[in-house]
């Protein structure tokens, strides 16, 4: 019991940790935030008229296309934003100090995850905010849209997971770019800004299990916004696996994680 | 009691054997320097004694806990200055050593007014709400080493604290560990500077390719080369054959040279005597000499002396 109270002490003293860096580095969080309303800016307005979308008519139907694909894609990018705070204590020593000291060992992920998902909701309320204010809107109710929020988090919470174990294992300088390269074509080659029936062959299916395009998928149905459909199991089944793919992705990179954690060799 | 001991330490990454079987035992109250290259194992160690790394063989305790069986209570009695200075550089000194204080577990009071005292204490009472990424690297060791103290621990691990200091910052963090050894700490150093441990060490062991190859005070240490030296500076270059062979008559021992000081230097064991027949046998001898001087070695030599010797065989081992 003890035991336990002091794990979410030690949680709630790191989670004010990064509280404080945003205080002391407000210019980068609002760059953070406003990096995805940027893209919305872009597709929306200077791409978005030469596109249509089933279901939508003209520019103003590929914004409403758009906002669930960009809220989706923000939280897999927040995995470099998790992958560098874990990736900086490491290689300055600050993981050690907190490994040879009498605290939850939890706590360093603990922090780190509320952290995170309170950026993340922030940044979704910014992104939705500027999204109903260039006329995006959901349809079916605030049950659904919050399902929709929920499931854009479940995401992030993967991505969380992602973002420590690459933290705790990659090594070197370059790592960060090493990530973005990486996240980069995760984000892309997906259903977020084109169909992936309109992609060459495998990478098409490539593009459908990806697990973003799941999350794109189910947001879509739950605002009761346009979408590509498809006929592929995993498109007819969005929601489904914008819960089986976190999930698995937790499964496989929480103990990974833990371990790793555990076991840091400098 | 001893605060820290090692029997038999092993570990290996993949073919590298960065410990071959450490013995150590650190009393209670007292400075341990834990001297050797780069690479000879001493972060290693540290990180053992600190459970961060597991051992592959062999057993450690630290204020009487096991390291592997009873990490938690290891932790609770110890701290740890690591390589690089380990603090938030976003924070400033001041919420770095609060967050600390808060993970420790002291109340929040509690907390920020130890803070405020250790910053008092190193100098940062100034600069304490300051980010640390302002900080020079003196700043940043010297909070490093109060975000180790908060709780005041009974065992202190410094590894290489001065490394890459300039030598007012070294003076400070010599001073800082001097005042924590006055009030009963046991600090186990790691460095390669043979100068610090003789200026902060009780008992120092040498390692070197993950092996202990000397141990004891750093004046036994020194007189491991043969006790004193005796060094002459002969005038002109062509007579340092001619006086290295003398020396060696007189000491039976084989002297080094070193030709571009002129310099022929032995180890001896009676001093007087050596030093007597030594200016006898040049003046006989008509070389004309500039210097002769007898010496205590320093503690460079004798670190010489000792990788050398544990290079040519690896399984010499000398204990003074
Ligand atoms: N995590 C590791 N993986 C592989 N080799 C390591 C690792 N840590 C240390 N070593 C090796 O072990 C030896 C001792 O290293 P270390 O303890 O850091 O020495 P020192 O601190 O005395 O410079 C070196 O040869 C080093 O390369
Ligand atoms: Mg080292």
């Amino acid at each position: 019991m003890n035991r336990l109270r002091w794990a979410f002490a030690d949680g709630a003293t790191l989670t004010r940790r990064d509280l404080d860096h945003w205080a002391r580095q407000p210019a980068q969080v609002v760059i953070g935030l406003l990096f995805p309303v940027m893209i919305v800016l872009m597709f929306g307005y200077l791409l978005g008229g030469g596109m249509t979308v089933p279901g939508g008519s003209g520019a103003a139907g590929y914004r409403e296309f758009l906002i669930p694909g960009t809220l989706a894609l923000t939280m897999v990018f927040g995995l470099e934003g998790t992958f560098q705070a874990i990736k900086t204590d490491v290689s300055r020593g600050v993981t050690d100090r907190f490994r040879s000291m009498p605290m939850a060992s939890s706590a360093v992920v603990v922090g780190r995850s509320v952290a995170d998902l309170l950026n993340a909701v922030v940044s979704l309320s910014v992104l939705a905010l500027s999204g109903l204010a260039i006329g995006w809107r959901w349809h079916s109710g605030l049950a659904a849209a919050l399902a929709a929020f929920g499931l854009l988090l479940l995401l992030r919470f993967a991505m969380l997971w992602i973002g420590i174990y690459l933290g705790l294992v990659v090594r070197g300088e370059g790592a960060l770019v090493a990530v973005q390269i990486l996240v980069w074509p995760l984000g892309f080659l997906s259903n977020t800004f084109a169909a992936p029936s309109t992609m060459p062959g495998w990478l098409g299916t490539i593009a459908e299990w990806n697990p973003l395009s799941s999350t794109v998928g189910a947001a879509r149905e739950l605002f009761g916004n346009p979408g590509w459909g498809g006929d592929s199991w995993v498109a007819q089944h969005a929601i489904l696996m914008a819960v089986v793919w976190p999930v698995l992705l937790i499964a496989v990179f929480f103990p990974l994680s833990v371990a790793r954690y555990r076991n840091l060799d400098r | 009691m001893e605060a820290v001991t090692a029997h038999a330490l092993r570990r290996r990454f993949g073919s590298v054997e960065a410990l071959a079987g450490v013995d150590l035992a650190i009393p209670a109250g007292s400075v341990h320097g834990l001297l050797g290259p780069n690479g000879a194992g001493k972060t290693t160690l540290v990180r053992i004694l600190t459970t961060l790394l597991r051992a592959t063989d062999g057993t450690a305790t630290v204020a009487g806990f096991d390291v592997r069986r009873e990490p938690d209570r290891v932790r609770a009695h110890i701290g740890l200055v690591g390589q690089h200075a380990a603090v938030d550089e976003i924070l400033s000194g001041r919420q770095n050593l609060e967050m600390f204080g808060r993970l420790y577990h002291l109340g929040r009071v509690a907390a920020r007014a130890r803070a405020d005292a250790l910053l008092a204490e190193f100098g940062l009472a100034d600069t304490g709400t300051r980010a640390v990424s302002t900080y020079s690297g003196g700043m940043r060791r010297r909070l490093d080493l109060a975000a180790s103290l908060i709780t005041a621990p009974p065992v202190l691990f410094l590894d290489e604290p001065t490394t890459g200091l300039d030598p007012r910052s070294r003076g400070e963090v010599w001073d800082a560990v001097r005042a924590l050894v006055a009030g009963g700490t046991t600090v186990l150093l790691t460095t390669q500077y043979l100068e610090e441990v003789d200026r902060l060490a009780d008992q120092v062991t040498v390692i070197d390719h993950g092996r202990v190859i000397a141990t004891g005070t750093p004046s036994a240490l020194k007189g491991q080369l043969g006790g004193d030296r005796i060094d002459v500076v002969v005038a002109d270059l062509v007579d340092l054959p001619a006086t290295a062979a003398l020396l060696a008559r007189i000491t039976g021992d084989t002297p080094d040279t070193d030709e571009d000081h002129r310099r022929v230097g032995v180890a001896v064991t009676d001093r007087m005597a050596a030093l007597t027949a030594t200016v006898r046998a040049l003046a006989d001898s008509g070389i004309a000499v500039d210097d002769v001087t007898l010496r205590r070695p320093t503690l460079d030599e004798v670190f010489l002396h000792l990788t050398a010797t544990d290079s040519n065989s690896d399984a010499e081992k000398v204990t003074a």
